[in-house]
C-alpha cells in the first residue's frame, strides 16, 4: 500500500509552491484583485508557471506535454488554491485535457503544443444557466454555433474555447470565429468569468468528443476539489497562526477554549478531505468504475467545506477578518466560485446518489 | 499511488487464508466455546499470525513489524469470522507488562492473557476522577507484615468487569505526595471477598460496564507494576502496535451499509426513503465524510508503512468517527419516524445505535479531551492550564 505522493510529485508541488511564494504572496494577490476595471489575470505569473510546465502537465509527450496524470494536475491545483493564484489555470488545463482526450492526432498536433507551452490560452464553455453544467444538459447544436454559454473562465483572453454541445460532444471555437464576450462582475477577481454569446460561430468537432466530455467534466470536479482543499487548508493555518499572536485579556487568544475548539473543528473538517480529493484524482487515473462517483463526492464535499471554512476564518479573526484589506474575503470568493462552478454540492450529491444506484 | 498491498503480499494472503480454512470453524461446530477459541489462538500464534509483536518467551509469536501483513491477517480473520485474538483488556495490560513488569509477572500473566485464560479489566476511572484521572482516590496500603497491599475505594465504567478474572488498577499509595506522584499500578485478582462488582445499566438497557468496589481487598506485594508511586508513568507505556486504523473502519463502514439498506427498506410517502431528495442528499453527504475517513486512513497507514512523517489524521480519527456515527444515527432516526419511539419494535437496533454513537464521545477520552489533544499536538497551540492533565488522560475511561 502506498497512498502517497511520489518524490517526483513532491518535487512538482515544491517547484510550483516555491514560485508562488516568490511571485504570488498575499500582497500581490490583493494588488491583482484590486486592479480597477474588469477582473484580469496575472500574465507574468502565468508565463512563469508555464515555464515550469504547469499547462503541459496532462498533455501527451508526443505533443509537447509532460504526459502526467490527473493527480499531478490536482496537486498543482491545490498549490494554486492555497496561494489564491490569479491565473487562467482552470479553463486552460481543462481545455488542454479535452483536446488531449478528444482530439484526433491531427487536432492534437495542431493545438496542443501551443497550449502546453502556454503560448496560447484556452478555456472551456460548459455552463448553460443556473445549475446546468453536465454534458447531458448541454444544448448548443450545429457546425456553426448560435447560443450562449455562461461562466466561462477567461474567455476574453482565450485563443480558443472548447465548447460542450447538445449531443454531448465537444467542439473547438477559435478566437474571431464569431462570438462576443461579456465579463461578469465576478466575486472571485482572481479567476474572471465571462458570458460567451456565439453567433454562427464556426466550430470544429473534436473527433472523440463524446467520450472525452464526461471525463473532462469529472476532471473539472476534481480540480475544483483540489483548489478548495488548498484554500481551506491555508485558511485553517492562517487562523491558527493568528490565534497564537493575537492577544486579548493579556494572553494569546489561542489560550481560550472556545476558540481552540473552533480551530479544531476547522482542522477536523479540512484535513480528512485531502484523502477524498486524492482518491478522486487517483480513481480518475486508475479506477474507471469509481471515478465518476468519487469526482462528484469530492467536488460536493470540498466545495461545501471550503466555503464554511472561510466563514469560520472570519470568525476566528474577528473584525479584521471582515475587511477588504484582509486575505479572508479573497479566499471566501474563491470558495464561492469553487462552490457554484460546475454545479452546487447539492447537485453533485444527487448525482453521486444516482451513480451509487440508490 | 497504490491502494492495495501489492502482489508481493498475495502469496502471504493465500497462506493465511489456507491456515484459517483448516482451523476454523472448529470441528464440533461450536463457535462460542472458549476451548475452541483458545485452540485457534494457540495455533495462530504458533503460525506467527497473532500477537506478532510479543516475544515467544512470553507466549507471543515474535514477528518482524509489518503493518501490511498484520492488516491482511486481520482482514482474513474478519472474513472468516474467526477469533481475532482481541480479548478486552489484553491490548492495554500486555504492553504495560512487557515494558514495566518483573520477569515473574511477565512469565505468569502474559501467556494466559493472550489465550484468554486470564481476562483483564481496567480500573482507572472513579466517580470523582474521569478526564482528570490523576485525582483518583482509591487507596492501597501495605499490610503490617509487608506481604500484601490492602485496597479500599471504588472504580467505575469498568467494562467487562463481570466477565473478567483480574483488574489492573491505578491506586493511591503515597497519600501525602503530589497528585501524579502518589499513584501506583497494581494487579488484583477479582475473585475474592473484598471485591464487589455491580453492573451499571446503560441508557440502551445493556449492561457492559460496572462499578467495582474494594473493601479491604488484597493483592500480594509483588503485584505492583513499576515502582511504587510511579504508576502514572506506567500507564504512559506505549508499545509500537501494528495497528493502522484500517480495522477501526470496519464498524463505520458496516454501519453505513446497514444505513443504505434501511433507507431502501423504509417507505416514505409511498416510495423507498432513499428516493426522498433530502434523505438522499444527506446520505451522499455522509458518504463523502466516510470516503474522507477511509482514504485518509489509507494515507496514514501508507505514511506508517513507508516510515514518513506528516500523519496528523490519526490523531483526529476518533473524533471524526464519533461525529460521523452521530450523523448516520440521526439520518436513520429521520427514516424510521414513528418507530423511533418504540424500543420494543423493529428498529431497536437503530435506537441503540442512536445512543451508542454517543458513548463514543465519552469512552476512551471524551470528545472534548480529543479536541484538547488535537489543539496541542496537531495545531501546535500553546498548552492550556487545564489541559496539561487533560492531555495525559487519554484513554482514561475503560
Amino acid at each position: 500500500m502506498n497512498f502517497l505522493l511520489s518524490p517526483e510529485q513532491h518535487a512538482l508541488v515544491d517547484s510550483v509552491s516555491g514560485l508562488l511564494r516568490d511571485r504570488c504572496d498575499a500582497l500581490h494577490v490583493h494588488q491583482v484583485f484590486d486592479t480597477p476595471g474588469e477582473a484580469a489575470f496575472d500574465a507574468a505569473l502565468w508565463s512563469a508557471l508555464s515555464e515550469l510546465g504547469v499547462p503541459a502537465i496532462m498533455v501527451p509527450e508526443a505533443h509537447g506535454g509532460l504526459g502526467l496524470e490527473l493527480i499531478d494536475l490536482a496537486i498543482v491545483s491545490e498549490a494554486l488554491g492555497r496561494a489564491a493564484a490569479p491565473v487562467p489555470f482552470l479553463g486552460h488545463a481543462l481545455a488542454a485535457l479535452a483536446i488531449s482526450l478528444g482530439g484526433s492526432e491531427e487536432q492534437q498536433e495542431r493545438w496542443l503544443p501551443a497550449l502546453a507551452s502556454g503560448e496560447k490560452i484556452a478555456t472551456v464553455a460548459f455552463g448553460e444557466g443556473p445549475g446546468r453544467w453536465a454534458p447531458d444538459e448541454w444544448t448548443l447544436l450545429g457546425e456553426t454555433l448560435t447560443g450562449t454559454k455562461t461562466m466561462v473562465p477567461n474567455a476574453k483572453e482565450a485563443d480558443l474555447i472548447v465548447v460542450g454541445l447538445g449531443t454531448g460532444a465537444l467542439a473547438v471555437v477559435e478566437k474571431g470565429a464569431g462570438f462576443t464576450v461579456a465579463r461578469l462582475d465576478v466575486a472571485d477577481r482572481t479567476r474572471p468569468l465571462d458570458t460567451v454569446t456565439f453567433t454562427d460561430a464556426s466550430a470544429e468537432l473534436l473527433a472523440n468528443g463524446t467520450v472525452a466530455a464526461p471525463r473532462v467534466f469529472d476532471a473539472a470536479a476534481v480540480l475544483l476539489a483540489a483548489d478548495a482543499f488548498g484554500g481551506a487548508d491555508h485558511c485553517v493555518n492562517m487562523s491558527v497562526e493568528y490565534a497564537k499572536i493575537r492577544e486579548q485579556y493579556g494572553q494569546p487568544i489561542a489560550a481560550f477554549q472556545g476558540l481552540r475548539y473552533q480551530l479544531v473543528a476547522m482542522a477536523l473538517a479540512t484535513e480528512p478531505a485531502r484523502g477524498l480529493y486524492w482518491f478522486a484524482a487517483h480513481a480518475w487515473d486508475a479506477l474507471p468504475d469509481k471515478a465518476r462517483h468519487a469526482a462528484a463526492q469530492a467536488k460536493a464535499h470540498l466545495a461545501e467545506t471550503y466555503l464554511q471554512i472561510t466563514r469560520d476564518t472570519v470568525e476566528a479573526h474577528g473584525g479584521i477578518g471582515f475587511t477588504w484589506e484582509h486575505d479572508t474575503h479573497i479566499y471566501m470568493k474563491r470558495a464561492m466560485l469553487d462552490w457554484a462552478w460546475l454545479g452546487t454540492p447539492s447537485r453533485h450529491r444527487q448525482r453521486a446518489a444516482d451513480l451509487a444506484g440508490w | 499511488m497504490d491502494l492495495g498491498f501489492g502482489p508481493e503480499y498475495d502469496a502471504f494472503r493465500a497462506e493465511v487464508r489456507a491456515f484459517i480454512a483448516s482451523h476454523w470453524p472448529p470441528e464440533d461446530g461450536d463457535l462460542k466455546s472458549h476451548a475452541n477459541e483458545r485452540a485457534f489462538i494457540v495455533a495462530a500464534i504458533e503460525q506467527g499470525y497473532m500477537h506478532r509483536s510479543i516475544p515467544r518467551a512470553y507466549g507471543g509469536s515474535e514477528q518482524p513489524y509489518d503493518i501490511a501483513r498484520a492488516e491482511i491477517i486481520r482482514e482474513e480473520l474478519t472474513r472468516a469470522r474467526a477469533p481475532s485474538g482481541r480479548i478486552p483488556g489484553n491490548g492495554l495490560v500486555v504492553p504495560t507488562l512487557l515494558e514495566w513488569g518483573t520477569e515473574e509477572q511477565k512469565q505468569r500473566f502474559i501467556s494466559p492473557t493472550l489465550t484468554g485464560d486470564i481476562v483483564w479489566c481496567q480500573g482507572f476511572s472513579e466517580p470523582g476522577a474521569g478526564s482528570d484521572l490523576a485525582s483518583l482516590r482509591t487507596r492501597a496500603e501495605l499490610s503490617p507484615d509487608g506481604t500484601k497491599w490492602i485496597i479500599n475505594g471504588s472504580k467505575i465504567w469498568t467494562s467487562h468487569a463481570h466477565k473478567s478474572t483480574h483488574i489492573f488498577c491505578l491506586v493511591r499509595t503515597e497519600p501525602g505526595a503530589p497528585k501524579h506522584a502518589g499513584i501506583s499500578y497494581l494487579l488484583i485478582d477479582l475473585r475474592q471477598p473484598g471485591v464487589t462488582i455491580r453492573p451499571l445499566v446503560q441508557m440502551t438497557r445493556q449492561k457492559e460496564f460496572n462499578e467495582v468496589f474494594f473493601d479491604n481487598a488484597e493483592t500480594p506485594v509483588d503485584m505492583l507494576v513499576g515502582e511504587r508511586g510511579k504508576g502514572w508513568n506506567v500507564t504512559r507505556s506505549t508499545l509500537k502496535h501494528e495497528r493502522s486504523g484500517i480495522s477501526a473502519m470496519t464498524w463505520p463502514l458496516s454501519m453505513f451499509r446497514d444505513l443504505v439498506k434501511l433507507l431502501k427498506e423504509v417507505e416514505r410517502d409511498g416510495q423507498p426513503a432513499i428516493k426522498d431528495l433530502r434523505i438522499r442528499e444527506e446520505l451522499a453527504a455522509i458518504e463523502g465524510e466516510l470516503m474522507s475517513l477511509v482514504y485518509s486512513t489509507y494515507r496514514s497507514t501508507s505514511l506508517d508503512i513507508h516510515n514518513q512523517p506528516g500523519d496528523t489524521f490519526s490523531t483526529m480519527r476518533k473524533l471524526y468517527m464519533t461525529d460521523l456515527a452521530g450523523r448516520m444515527a440521526k439520518l436513520a432516526r429521520d427514516a424510521v419516524e414513528d418507530d423511533f419511539a418504540d424500543m420494543g419494535g423493529a428498529r431497536l437496533k437503530w435506537i441503540e445505535r442512536f445512543m451508542i454513537s454517543l458513548s463514543m464521545s465519552i469512552a476512551g477520552g471524551t470528545s472534548n479531551i480529543q479536541r484538547n489533544i488535537i489543539a496541542e499536538r496537531v495545531l501546535g497551540l500553546p498548552r492550556e492550564r487545564t489541559s496539561e492533565r487533560a492531555a495525559n488522560s487519554q484513554g482514561a475511561a475503560a
